[in-house]
């Protein structure tokens, strides 16, 4: 970007920008990672080994609500990584930004990954509860959409060989397809369903016992610092690669 | 403890997404480095001088 077309952005515009340069986010992604990745891996292990062996087992479900410590972080990390790649979409297509396309590609696997787990670990979980591995619940559906954006999102990027086009037609769908985040958010209330309720809201206060609950503020914390530690990881990864197809780009351009 | 193959399931699952992720980014990232230092041996030292590449963008 030459100095005129900086003179003439929009102040918010500006300060995204200064991020763009991809040396300042290596430098600012190699510091933060360490930061993510031993307080997220020590905090997981902790909640994990404290919600197998040390929280009570529940009153009606007896041991198999352990579950929940691998499934609710997967559910949370699953919408919220796609609240992510949304909200990289929208500043991929309105500001050009061109770390935003490389976040939403690296966010896709690892956000389609929590998904499948989240399915997964619900199903594991359903079986002995329900009776079923699999109902066609309002929730479950919904979070099946979901799985079903995230690969769509993998192979739209793909399916292009003008990797911009790719780009382009993947931040369109991530945007149609944040219509099912609230959809999932609400299923449970907006539909009669076998799901139960959310147990942990940013308004009300949590409907679990602490002696259950704290071991799942670890597992969701922990989740999420190694969820952030893996993309960051996959994006300076994606950065260099980018930098390296310049390079040699320009070798064979000098060489013929 | 009820219901152990679900549980060690779901458990085992989480184990194995969550360490192939990980291993994948991982191992992504120093293949990446290693290339970029092959590609261009000033790399190195370019790539970490972030506080140079700062100034010339904020100059720019």
């Amino acid at each position: 970007m030459d100095a005129g077309t900086l003179a003439t952005t929009p102040r918010s515009g500006r300060g995204l920008h200064r991020f763009a340069n991809p040396g300042r986010f290596l430098r600012l992604a190699s510091r933060v990672q360490p930061f993510l990745t031993w307080p997220g891996l020590a905090l997981l292990l902790i909640g994990l080994y404290a919600g197998l062996f040390i929280a009570p087992p529940d009153y009606q479900q007896h041991d198999a609500m352990r579950i929940m410590y691998v499934h609710v972080p997967a559910a949370i990390l699953a919408e919220t990584g796609y609240w992510a790649l949304a909200a990289a979409s929208l500043v991929s297509l309105v500001w050009r930004h061109p770390l935003a396309d490389l976040a939403a590609k690296e966010i896709g696997p690892v956000g389609a990954g929590c998904a499948l787990l989240c399915l997964a670990s619900g199903s594991l979980w359903g079986k002995p509860m329900w009776g079923a591995w699999w109902v066609w619940d309002a929730r479950l559906t919904s979070v099946l959409v979901l799985f079903f954006l995230y690969i769509g999102h993998i192979l739209v990027i793909r399916a292009f060989d003008d990797p911009e086009r790719g780009y382009r037609a993947a931040a369109i769908l991530a945007l149609i397809g944040a219509i099912d985040l609230p959809i999932i958010k609400y299923s449970v209330v907006w539909w009669n369903t076998l799901h139960q309720p959310a147990s942990l809201t940013l308004t009300g206060s949590p409907t679990i016992a602490w002696p259950m609950l704290w071991p799942l503020l670890l597992c969701i914390v922990g989740a999420s610092l190694c969820f952030g530690a893996v993309v960051t990881a996959r994006l300076r990864a994606a950065v260099m690669e980018r930098r390296i197809a310049t390079l040699l780009r320009a070798q064979a351009e000098q060489a013929g | 403890m009820t219901h152990l193959p679900y549980i060690a399931g779901a458990y085992g699952l989480f184990a194995l997404v969550a360490s192939w992720l990980g291993l994948d980014a991982r191992l992504r990232l120093h293949r990446t480095e290693r290339r970029l230092r092959a590609v261009d041996p000033r790399a190195r030292e370019r790539a970490t001088d972030f506080r140079a590449q700062d100034r010339a963008q904020d100059r720019a």
